[in-house]
């Protein structure tokens, strides 16, 4: 290393300063690493014990000839589960009682503890398997109880991500004006560090530079553009492939248009940024108009690219499966085609093209990536798509990514945006869901 | 009002055109669709296709004392801004490796600075004059001309351009990807056998349906904040590192893996399980040796397609801090790692142009790496479907 600085040219320095960061954190995190193994260890091997010695002891109670309840295998995971079930419990607790309050007892403790009573459960276990122990029902239970414990960490998630982001939420709102925060104009969080710093002189009263709405006005001018993209188009190919294309188009057509789901969003970033934007630009130029590279006219284009496989696919299936009497009898009536579809078949299938839309405007708020990459970052309010705009994604990312402290308004002003985020998205899921329901029922259709 | 026969089948003939003009618009949007998909391949590939090879020159290195102090040295001086300023840091470890290089002279191909590397691909570059003109003689004598590029998949990040490569954040990305498949699997198939096989119908079992198919429509960015708030600042768990990235990425894949199991259990038919109960066998015994095995291919198909999604994921492990620059491809799941889609955010803002043809090459693998993907979970569809 010492060497190789002589040669070093100014590019060096800071993969040098990484490492060294790296190196001071490692201690810490081999010591969890090493508890972990132990841990993980000692489980497995009083798992693999009382296998062993459960099964053993229930083959030689039953070639003695006594009738037992359950199989020897059953026996052996009664044992096993009555030593790792307590063991892993312990362990969890701990580890939540660990996160909550920091050292209040070292990790090996925790450790031992979980390993001593999973000795011991072992023990009991042991002593319990008899001819009379029902052990097929109890691991029937075991594992109903597992199963359920399983269930329940999707709920944890989903309360996990609104206690997160609502705590801190709360705490910047203590600091910030809630009601400044929905109508205020003026986004400058570094401002607010200006003035923790005591250098805010000059600028405007404090408490001011946390007004969402340019960010909200961005987020909202990028969804229009990406659903003026995706709903015409998406709807028509829908219409195409369900109402006039011959089944083979059919079977190749959908999966080419999930591809355009597929492709990561960061690949839709890049794309918007040095493809699409330049020819914005240049287009803009040719008419005389005044065209920033950070439009947001290219992330809105290429999101609505994105979201046509999303738009069209619930939309495809959602017409198929109006009933063809519908249409049949139209057809009989002596309409065409085109306006059987525009005046009986589209009709039935709104609530459905309606609810894929809505899931098209969930994502289009949410994506984040083609916009950190494509949008501006200047909170900007205004109504021309060839401007600089950022959104709320991107607010989100660059107050998480500086250097802010975690503590600061600036940062935590990325979990009130980010509550503002989960409370539209999950309404417009909702009402998704609600409109996609209703048509399943006046239709009983049983496949969506 | 009485019309002609004429008037009528005039009307008619405009509204079978009228038709007609709906069936080929509709048409036309699709296509235009699926323009959208060709022009973007196109466009990658026509970016990121040059970075797969890179340019070399040949010197003579003069492995010399001074050489070793000053590696500026071992170069002649009019080539010394043409070779590739990595490769001469590298100079002075390997006369220290090898001690039977010093005081010799041999002539090496060596790795090219990227303004050379840009120049001899047909692009403008920045060189001066008299570099071109030393540069142009090189090609005239065949001493310079453009390698296939091997660094690009064993190196790792480099403020270099013509050093960077993906292999640490490939590493990082399977890392990465265990640890999502390690805590989404399992739980994703025991929620999906437990809703399918165990649960009664009630009020919780009807809560937990509907989180699922809210936490699958929930923005990916979200899931970043509860990392983020969770597992770095509550458990602990090391910033940047692969297993904080990778608990993330599975609560985002868990929705996938359960919605997709089950539909797999519910594929099976009920004459199975119906069998096993008749010859005594418990709930569990019925899943475990009968409805699992045959909803398997199921399962794993519906596992890649969550996995891929995961692997092009990138907003939430922004958010947790694996955009950091890493040169040395991570070795444990607690260091600081970066994934593939990060390591193309990172390169696609540098300000380096020659970075813009690595980070579109960088999409190409990783494309590659997710259709490849895509296809087994199909093809593995295929083979193992089973209609009953």
């Amino acid at each position: 290393m010492g060497r190789l600085n002589i040669a070093a040219s100014a590019d060096d320095r800071p993969d040098d300063r990484q490492r060294s960061a790296i190196d001071k954190t490692e201690p810490a995190a081999m010591q969890t690493d090493q508890i972990l193994m132990t841990f993980f260890a000692g489980v497995l091997f009083l798992g693999v014990l009382g296998f062993f010695l459960g099964r053993s002891k229930a083959a030689r109670v039953r070639a003695s000839g006594t009738p037992m309840h359950s199989q020897p295998d059953q026996y052996a995971w009664f044992t096993v589960l009555s030593a790792a079930g307590p063991a892993m419990v312990v362990a969890m607790l701990a580890a939540i009682v660990l996160g909550l309050f920091e050292d209040v007892f070292p990790g090996w403790l925790a450790v031992v503890g979980a390993l001593g009573l999973g000795a011991f459960g072992l023990f009991v276990g042991l002593s319990r398997v008899r001819p009379e122990l029902r052990a097929r029902d109890s691991l029937e239970g075991a594992v109903k109880w597992v199963l359920v414990g399983a269930a329940s960490i999707s709920i944890l998630t989903t309360f996990g991500i609104l206690f997160a982001i609502v705590f801190e939420a709360i705490r910047f709102f203590q600091m910030e004006s809630f009601w400044y925060f929905i109508t205020g104009t003026t986004w400058a969080p570094g401002d607010s560090f200006l003035e923790g710093a005591g250098r805010g002189d000059g600028l405007p009263e404090a408490s001011n530079n946390f007004g969402a709405v340019p960010l909200f006005a961005g987020t909202f001018m990028i969804t229009v553009i990406a659903m003026l993209v995706a709903v015409p188009i998406g709807v028509s190919a829908a219409i195409y492939m369900a109402e006039f294309a011959p089944s083979k188009v059919r079977d190749v057509a959908k999966p080419v248009l999930e591809v355009l789901a597929g492709i990561p969003t960061v690949v839709y970033g890049f794309f918007a940024a040095i493809t699409v934007a330049p020819l914005i630009v240049s287009l803009a130029n040719s008419v005389g108009l005044d065209a920033s590279f950070n439009n947001a006219l290219a992330p809105g284009i290429v999101m609505g690219i994105m979201i046509i496989p999303f738009i069209s696919s619930l939309s495809d299936d959602v017409i198929n499966s109006v009933p063809n009497a519908m249409r049949e009898g139209s057809l009989a009536l002596g309409t065409t085609r085109a306006e059987t579809i525009r005046s009986v078949v589209l009709p039935a299938a709104l609530p459905g093209i309606i609810s894929a839309t809505l899931l098209g405007v969930s994502r289009a708020l949410g994506e984040t990536m083609i916009v950190v990459m494509a949008a501006g970052m200047r909170p900007n309010l205004t109504g021309n798509p060839l401007e600089d705009m950022t959104t709320v994604t991107v607010s989100i990312v660059s107050s998480l990514t500086g250097d802010n402290e975690f503590e600061s308004a600036a940062t935590l002003s990325a979990f009130a945006l980010g509550l503002v985020l989960f409370v539209i998205t999950l309404a417009l899921n909702t009402v998704s869901v609600l409109m996609i329901r209703r048509f399943r029922e006046k239709y009983a259709v049983s496949n969506l | 009002m009485a019309q002609s026969l004429d008037d009528i089948s005039r009307q008619l003939k405009k509204r079978h055109r009228k038709s007609a003009r709906m069936k080929w618009l509709s048409m036309a949007a699709l296509i235009l669709a699926g323009t959208f998909l060709l022009v973007f391949l196109g466009d990658m590939l026509v970016k990121g296709l040059p970075a797969f090879q890179q340019g070399y020159i040949e010197v003579e290195v003069d492995y010399s004392e001074r050489a070793a102090e000053l590696p500026l040295a071992a170069v002649e001086a009019d080539y010394r801004d043409l070779v590739s300023r990595g490769y001469l840091r590298l100079i002075p470890g390997r006369m220290a490796d090898d001690e039977s290089l010093l005081g010799t002279t041999q002539t090496e191909w060596v790795l090219a600075d990227d303004a050379v590397d840009q120049y001899l691909k047909g692009r403008k570059a920045r060189l001066k004059d008299k570099q071109i003109e030393v540069l142009d003689r090189l090609a005239e004598e065949g001493r310079a001309e453009l390698r296939f590029n091997t660094g690009f998949f064993t190196n790792g990040d480099s403020k270099l351009p013509e050093m960077a490569g993906l292999a640490s954040a490939a590493m990082g990305s399977v890392l990465v990807l265990i640890v999502t498949l390690a805590f989404a699997f399992p739980v994703g198939v025991m929620t999906a056998v437990y809703l399918e096989e165990f649960a009664p119908d009630n009020r919780f079992t009807r809560f937990l349906e509907v989180n699922i198919n809210n936490l699958a429509a929930i923005p990916s960015i979200l899931f970043g904040l509860l990392g983020l708030a969770i597992f770095i600042n509550f458990f602990g768990a090391p910033r940047s590192s692969a297993l904080a990235g990778g608990l993330t990425l599975g609560m985002m894949t868990l929705p996938i893996i359960i919605i997709t199991s089950r539909a797999a259990l519910r594929a099976v038919p009920d004459s199975i399980r119906q069998a096993a109960f008749g010859v005594g066998a418990t709930r569990w015994q019925t899943v475990r040796d009968h409805v699992l095995p045959l909803s398997m291919p199921g399962i794993f198909t519906g596992s890649i397609i969550g996995l891929a999604q995961a692997l092009g994921e990138t907003a939430p492990l922004i958010i947790i801090g694996m955009i950091a620059y890493i040169p040395d491809a991570p070795t444990s799941f607690t260091q600081a790692a970066t994934v593939l889609p990060a390591q193309i955010f990172t390169w696609a803002g540098m300000p380096e142009s020659s970075y813009v043809e690595r980070t579109a090459a960088g999409i190409l693998v990783l494309l590659t790496v997710l259709i490849s993907l895509n296809v087994t979970a199909v093809y593995l569809r295929k083979k193992f479907e089973h209609r009953w």
